[in-house]
């Protein structure tokens, strides 16, 4: 029990149908990625997933990581699967051979991390973390840094972390007080760093700190913080590792999840001062960091969805084990059935099964169009699908990070007072996944982020394009697939929806010009029905693209019939939810903002 | 030396199998195949012996349909040099791999063959012993420990009640017991190159090779399903329960 098989088939099917990846494999950097290499990449990776990461998963959260002389001590275990990770080379699946990674296209990269993730997501975390810290030095590190620094966490020999919070500085990075002051050819930095994730580890030789400061006499807010790396051990000329730098894990957090991960709080410049060298222009520190931060949430929303993932196979295999009362539908002396016989579990699974399935159409989808906005030749194609990512990247954090509450802790229903035992492993899944609504930007974040950067800033007109697209497809289908009669009502009931997510969009657009409270105030709402109504939309999607494919042998009919009748229970319990949400939308911040701060 | 080692195509050992409902056999329509694991040992037992420079080159055979290619790729992946399929429909006999197995061995020559000492579907374990009758080369069966010596195998072998160390004169057909080694996982450096690795493929026509069955299967059925417990008030019931309905104590 409690283990974890990476889903291959449902993995497989919406990288080939809803991601479309044919059409990355055929882009001419992708060319050697075929399909059956896909297979031979994945069909391992999900044999090192959960042969060997997945068994720690449970020990690593009861043991936890251990702080002793500013050493960290992680859980047993986790130390020899890095080993063996970094050794099969997995660290560089996505990243450039020039440097020494495999180049493989970038969605690859994503889903073998979503194995990692439901696999031991506390793990998972550090390979996160590096990949953030890679691209970070891809995108603005000099060329002296990158032949440096990277080769080694391309291989995975050393890893990246991320210093951004503050005690004072949460969401607010403005605040930010860590001060870097110049020195010759690098700066000095001092200041405390909390919630730094596997901040100080024993997997590797050397952890590169990547750390927002505020340079000596810069402007206040945000104008004033720049971007440092700050290596654990400093890196001689040669590559060598040098002297110890003055960065220190001073404790570490206790937390509700994902314990088997150090969350630290790391002090720069206890004594001289810790050496940071300038990563990209002064005075840029958090436009750089947000470079890599859509990537970086897109990865939140892939634990989610492997998090939750693992959470249904567990329900699942209880609800198909556990014999209790009979079957409401057998008379007399009927024996007892297995408790996935008695419809509201069905309705539980379904709910979790359709949640997940989704989320992965949501990710997959997103993580296709950054591999199209890396290479495809027309720069047109390249430019609308980087702000398709941009437009949906809030929608599919904020989404699948509400989705995986949902799931585990529907998944804890499942299994009834079992669930609420540790030892059945339902609970850690809802204490492990708790965290994704919160880092990489809070689900209101994410909702603000959606309505006033991405809708009110450009006129609604990314928003727009999707609404257009969803629309001409669902045209195309009412053609094409009305003899399916399931399909069919499926695309009714979207169609339906897709109108009320344009009615709330013209509201958002109506009223957040005149009163951004009100927006605001519905923001969340509306990130919800933008993400129940584009999943639903790649779902039929993915469907109906497998469904034109008739050459490929991989797809089942019976598959298929599954995935129509998930998509089905989707659009019955979820995209039915659309009208009260746009009544609610429509209310805007009246009720909300009605009571004063001391009647609370 | 050269060794060659096999990689028979077979249910993934996580699978629960299910069988068809005619009771002709195992269904395996949309069922997850993989290398047979006791293959998996020998492809990790060759690439030993290739690391440690007792061997130059490792090719690896699988025999059976196109799809069999996957697992010559999954032994390639897993360090082999070249692979040999044998294309060949329908219903594959220990005697009819063993021919065909002889053909290549007669091609290639190699120093030694390692294979599984059984594939997990049909639990023979006939194939080593045929190839070596057929080859007249001398064998070790069930080796939990190999190496290489003065053109010497030494092997020892897993037997009833106790270890069994042999020494065998090369070219030797070897064949893996469980504990002979644990398998390495693919790297992914190493998946990548194993798509350019070069594959030659024959038929059994090609081979001079009749594989047509000589064994008919009359019938397959599952295992019958274990009955639920019952939980007994004393021992004595226990031994009561043990000598009059299992009977398995008297």
């Amino acid at each position: 029990m409690m283990s974890y098989h990476a889903s291959l088939d449902d993995i497989n099917f919406a990288l080939t149908y809803i991601a479309d990846y044919p059409k990355i494999a055929a882009l001419p950097p992708n060319r050697e990625a075929t399909s059956d290499v896909v297979e031979a990449v994945l069909t391992e990776a999900a044999k090192f997933a959960a042969t060997l990461l997945a068994p720690l998963n449970q020990s690593g959260d009861q043991q936890g990581c251990r702080l002793g002389n500013g050493e960290v001590q992680t859980p047993d275990g986790f130390r020899e699967a890095y080993r063996q990770y970094i050794d099969a080379g997995w660290a560089g699946l996505p990243f450039p051979q020039q440097h020494g990674g495999q180049g493989l296209p970038w969605i690859l990269g994503g889903i073998v991390q979503e194995m990692w993730d439901g696999a031991n997501m506390a793990w998972g975390l550090c390979p996160i973390l590096s990949r953030g810290a890679i691209e970070l030095l891809l995108s603005h590190g000099s060329e002296a840094q990158k032949s440096l620094y990277l080769p080694r966490l391309i291989s995975g020999e050393w890893s990246g972390s991320m210093h951004l919070t503050e005690p004072q500085a949460g969401t607010d990075l403005a605040m930010i007080k860590t001060v870097a002051v110049a020195e010759d050819d690098h700066f000095l930095l001092k200041g405390q760093k909390i919630f730094i994730t596997w901040g100080e580890q024993d997997f590797t030789e050397n952890i590169l700190h990547l750390v927002l400061a505020r340079t000596a006499n810069a402007p206040p807010g945000a104008r004033g913080i720049s971007l440092f790396m700050v290596p654990k051990f400093l890196v001689n000329e040669d590559g060598s590792i040098g002297a110890r730098n003055d960065v220190q894990c001073v404790a570490l957090e206790k937390k509700l999840g994902v314990r088997g991960s150090a969350t630290c709080v790391m002090s720069h410049g206890d004594n001289q001062g810790a050496v940071g060298y300038l990563i990209g222009d002064e005075g840029r520190g958090i436009a750089t960091m947000f470079t890599m931060m859509n990537n970086e949430r897109l990865a939140v929303a892939l634990q989610s969805i492997a998090v939750a993932d693992r959470a249904y196979q567990l329900a699942r295999d209880y609800a198909k084990e556990r014999v209790q009362s009979r079957a409401l539908t057998e008379q007399g002396n009927s024996e007892p059935v297995t408790i996935i016989h008695h419809a509201d579990v069905r309705r539980m699974l379904l709910s979790m099964k359709a949640r997940i399935e989704a989320g992965r159409a949501l990710c997959y989808y997103a993580m296709g169009q950054i591999d199209i906005s890396h290479a495809d030749e027309d720069s047109q194609l390249r430019g609308a699908a980087q702000k398709r990512v941009d437009l949906l990247t809030p929608v599919i954090k904020g989404w699948c990070g509400e989705s995986v509450i949902d799931v585990t802790n529907t998944g804890i229903q499942v299994h009834g007072g079992m669930g609420f035992v540790e030892e059945t492993g339902a609970a850690q899944y809802l204490r492990d996944g708790r965290i994704c609504s919160i880092y990489e930007g809070t689900s209101g974040i994410q909702s603000n982020d959606l309505v006033l950067r991405k809708i009110l800033a450009d006129g609604g007109e990314q928003m727009r394009l999707l609404l257009e697209e969803i629309q001409g497809d669902i045209d195309v289908w009412r053609e094409d697939l009305a003899e399916n009669l399931a399909l069919a009502a499926i695309i009714v009931e979207l169609h339906q929806s897709l109108a009320v997510l344009r009615e709330a969009t013209d509201w958002m657009m109506a009223t957040g010009t005149k009163n951004v409270n009100s927006a605001a105030a519905s923001a969340f709402h509306y990130l919800m029905l933008t993400g129940y109504v584009t999943s639903n939309w790649l779902l039929v999607k993915g469907i109906a693209n497998a469904l034109g494919d008739t050459e490929s042998d991989g797809r089942s009919d019976a598959y298929l019939t599954v995935r129509i009748q998930v998509a089905r229970f989707s659009s019955e319990q979820f995209l039915s939810l659309a009208d009260g949400l746009l009544k609610t939308i429509q209310r805007g911040d009246d009720a909300i903002m009605a009571l004063a701060v001391d009647e609370f | 030396m050269k060794v060659l080692v096999t990689a028979k195509r077979v249910v993934d050992a996580n699978v629960s199998i299910r069988v068809q409902s005619d009771n002709s056999g195992v269904d395996l329509n949309n069922v997850k195949m993989a290398v047979n694991p006791f293959d998996e040992i020998a492809i990790e037992e060759a690439v030993r012996l290739r690391e440690a420079g007792s061997a130059e080159e490792v090719v690896v055979v699988s025999i059976g349909i196109t799809n069999c290619q996957e697992q010559i790729r999954t032994a390639l992946a897993l360090g082999a040099d070249r692979g040999i399929f044998v294309e060949a429909d329908g219903d594959l006999q220990p005697l009819a791999v063993a021919k065909i197995l002889k053909a290549i061995v007669d091609k290639e020559s190699p120093g030694i063959i390692i294979l599984g000492k059984q594939a997990i579907d049909g639990d023979n374990s006939q194939t080593g012993p045929m190839l070596a009758a057929l080859a007249g080369l001398s064998q070790a069966t069930f080796a939990s420990e190999l190496t290489i010596e003065d053109g010497k195998a030494v092997v020892t072998r897993e037997i009833d009640g106790g270890m069994e160390t042999i020494s065998v004169p090369l070219p030797a057909v070897i064949t893996t017991d469980l504990r002979l080694n644990e398998p390495r996982y693919a790297s992914l450096p190493n998946i990548m190159k194993a798509k350019k690795k070069p594959v030659d493929s024959y038929t059994p026509e090609e081979l001079g090779v009749d594989v047509a069955p000589r064994l008919t299967t009359l019938k397959v059925e599952p295992p019958s399903e274990r009955a639920a417990g019952v939980i007994v008030e004393t021992a004595e019931e226990l031994i009561d329960k043990l000598k009059n309905e299992a009977k398995v104590i008297e």
